[in-house]
């Protein structure tokens, strides 16, 4: 176990070193840094001006020292003035050494916010908050209502009310959230008025049902029916499985045994499907907190992107992609120890 | 402004789409009829999901085909009367009706939903086919020889599925890419696979005949270099096939995106059917490792390949509207599905009319293809 667990911890920071490096790559095309110097210098620059100030802010520096940098596994050397040859920082709202030092993401340095004229942790952390409040939510009202559906269609395979929740399930992922967040926003803000199609108010004066079960709606509905046909499959072979059927014969209510026997056996493979929806919730709530403007993860990591702030669009990206492989890493040790029949070595 | 009533609005949709009604019955009628003959295709009308899941494809493929007659008004036409005017608004110069109503800049709703289908229908099964070319190309490899080859081609595919997608169109997708190399490098990298593909398919099979080879070779050659020069460095001879640069670079991230999920799928299926006697009665016979792969694994796959090709379709239709929604890529008049959603839910406190059809076509068509896998992947299991 151990052995894998490291092999795996090694896997993923080679991923992670790949991706950040791919990312640190793509952010610093030319066209990008140009971007970049135009928003900041705040003015219809000459190409001059525009060389000058990513020169002056140490963005024409070698692309591997720069990567190094940012990593924190090479000195960072102060900016310094122009003229008087002083250490300056290179932007005001950053506090920044003013003599060399390695001051990377290893040392847990995320860099300055160009967009937000801030450090990157003090808006990524509350962001992320957010977001972890929404992801609660999301989770309490997907994962119970769907095992709840597959279980109920898995029971008895082929039944009516296996037809009808499948159809349902799968209409469900059929229906991305921008779709479902339109239709829902139509019915339940528009119309009937009882909920409220902005959850803005959510982040400054606490979660309400009036101004959040649109955005936990919308986002638990897509990944909802996926879980639910998986749980349904697993649970539809089990319920043939010979055990199942000794129980029966044995006298045991339908009752008993789907609660006793089955279900059980039945959640292991939900569990790992569950886990593996996380990069897909990631995607949704992108979605989700543009359409009703949260200022959560998804947010930021849009108007990162947006305005090409690259210290912050790295570190959205750490945190994505630590998401991502962090479930896979669960997931797969989940499996192992919830499932006796494989056994990692 | 004058409107027509609800009950006119259903009839009037209903009466425009005749030629698709006409092609859906002409189609579902003959298969119905010879569906012992289909094989997989005709088992599909054993099954009632099945029917209705075909018959929302056909429907949007149809649609597609003819939104130029279907369609009343022309997708771009703007009507400063009309402007975000109710469903069954009539137009009053032509007369026409405005079945679904007009969006901010006075277009008809119901035409640009029409003709939104034909660029998603496009774009979404060619971006699959490309994946799954890809997919399968390296996929086959992986799973056959097993060891370094799959180590690292695995982790390749695991490193791109690691990026949550709508990171990695933020920053494949942008107008400032399209002013480097990069999406043309990738396309060029990518429809490179198909002739590949071809070339090796026919060789491991024709190698001893080489006349019929050569025939095969210069064909695949000529035609894949056609399709290549067109695409990648859109400078087709004939002028028939052209991509736009940032259509290039929509098709290009959204091949990116799919394929390691076909490799995923191939590997295992590759993996699992070379247990089984029929590849090593092959390899006893000495036939070659692209011989046993292609035709022997590859035919036996097909079954999962075809459920995961629908069920793949309609996840690119929603990563398409994704790139829709969020601006990427395509146009801000383009009448796509994903665009036009985002433009209407702008307006979606004053008026919710230009939103909610391409809204519900999108999810139709999804829907339509989740049905289709869903009959397919039961039937073919009722071997």
């Amino acid at each position: 176990m151990l052995r894998f667990l490291s092999v795996r911890l090694g896997t993923m920071l080679l991923t992670m070193l790949c991706l950040t490096f791919v990312v640190f790559y793509l952010v610093n095309l030319e066209p990008n840094l140009r971007k970049l110097s135009i928003s900041q210098t705040n003015m219809r620059a000459s190409d001059e001006m525009i060389e000058r100030w990513l020169v002056y802010n140490g963005y024409r520096e070698p692309f591997l020292e720069r990567y190094g940098q940012w990593l924190g596994v090479w000195e960072k050397p102060p900016s310094r003035d122009v003229e008087t040859g002083e250490p300056k920082p290179r932007f005001s709202f950053c506090d920044e050494a003013s003599e060399p030092v390695f001051s990377g993401v290893i040392q847990g340095d995320l860099g300055c916010s160009t967009a937000f004229r801030t450090t990157v942790a003090d808006r990524l952390l509350p962001a992320l908050g957010h977001t972890g409040v929404l992801m609660f939510w999301v989770m309490l009202t997907m994962v119970p209502s769907a095992l709840l559906i597959g279980v109920l269609a898995g029971m008895r395979e082929g039944s009516k009310l296996d037809r009808s929740l499948s159809v349902l399930s799968i209409t469900s992922t059929a229906t991305p959230e921008y779709v479902s967040g339109i239709v829902f926003a139509v019915i339940f803000a528009s119309w009937l008025g009882i909920l409220n199609g902005s959850a803005a108010t959510a982040t400054r004066d606490g979660v309400t049902f009036y101004n959040f079960a649109l955005p936990v709606m919308t986002m638990s509905i897509y990944g909802m029916g996926y879980i639910a046909r998986m749980t349904r499959a697993s649970m539809a072979e089990v319920m043939v499985s010979q055990y199942i059927r000794t129980a029966r014969l044995k006298g045991l209510n339908f009752r008993t045994v789907v609660l006793k026997h089955a279900l059980r056996n039945a959640l292991i493979a939900p569990f790992t499907v569950i886990m593996l929806q996380f990069p897909w919730l990631l995607t949704g709530v992108v979605i989700v907190e543009v359409m009703f403007r949260y200022q959560g993860f998804g947010w930021l990591l849009v108007e990162a992107a947006g305005n090409n702030d690259i210290d912050l669009l790295l570190s959205c990206s750490i945190v994505s992609v630590l998401v991502v492989l962090l479930t896979q890493l669960i997931s797969d040790v989940g499996y192992a120890y919830l499932n006796p029949r494989i056994r990692v070595r | 402004m004058e409107y027509v009533g609800f009950t006119d609005i259903i009839l009037g949709i209903l009466t425009c789409l005749w030629p698709v009604w006409l092609s859906i019955a002409i189609i579902m009628g003959l298969s119905w009829k010879f569906q012992k003959k289909l094989s997989l295709y005709g088992r599909i009308y054993e099954n009632p999901m099945g029917i209705v899941g075909l018959f929302i494809v056909f429907f949007w493929l149809f649609a597609a085909l003819y939104a130029d007659i279907v369609a009343p008004f022309h997708p771009l036409e703007q009507f400063a009367a009309l402007k975000n005017q109710l469903p069954g608004v009539i137009e009053p110069e032509s007369g026409l009706v405005q079945f679904f109503g007009g969006d901010k800049f006075g277009r008809d709703v119901f035409s640009r939903v029409i003709h939104g289908s034909q660029i998603v229908l496009v774009i979404a099964p060619a971006a699959t086919m490309f994946a799954f070319v890809v997919g399968i190309s390296l996929g086959l490899p992986a799973g056959y020889y097993k060891g370094k080859v799959d180590t690292v081609l695995s982790f390749l595919a695991n490193l791109v599925l690691a990026f949550p997608v709508i990171l990695l169109f933020y920053l494949l997708v942008t107008p400032g890419i399209r002013e480097t190399a990069l999406p043309q490098v990738m396309a060029g990298v990518f429809f490179l696979f198909p002739v590949i593909f071809f070339l090796t398919l026919f060789y491991s099979r024709y190698r001893e005949r080489p006349q019929l080879l050569a025939v095969q070779s210069v064909i695949v050659l000529v035609f894949g270099g056609w399709v290549y020069i067109s695409l990648v460095f859109d400078a087709d001879p004939f002028g028939i096939l052209s991509l736009e640069p940032n259509e290039l670079n929509i098709f290009v991230a959204v091949v990116f995106a799919s394929s390691p999920g076909v490799f995923r799928i191939v590997r295992g299926l590759t993996m699992d059917i070379a247990t089984r006697d029929y590849v090593a009665a092959a390899q006893t016979r000495g036939e070659i490792a692209w011989y046993v792969a292609l035709w022997e694994i590859l035919p036996n796959a097909r079954g999962p390949l075809i459920v995961d090709a629908c069920l793949r379709i309609g996840y690119t239709t929603i990563l398409l509207g994704t790139l829709g929604y969020f601006g990427l890529g395509l146009v801000p008049e383009s009448p796509d599905w994903g665009t036009t959603i985002k433009e209407g839910s702008r307006l979606l406190r004053l008026y919710v009319h230009p939103a909610l059809p391409p809204a519900l076509a999108l999810m139709s068509f999804v829907l339509g293809l989740n049905l289709l896998a869903d009959a397919l992947r039961e039937q073919s299991l009722k071997d």
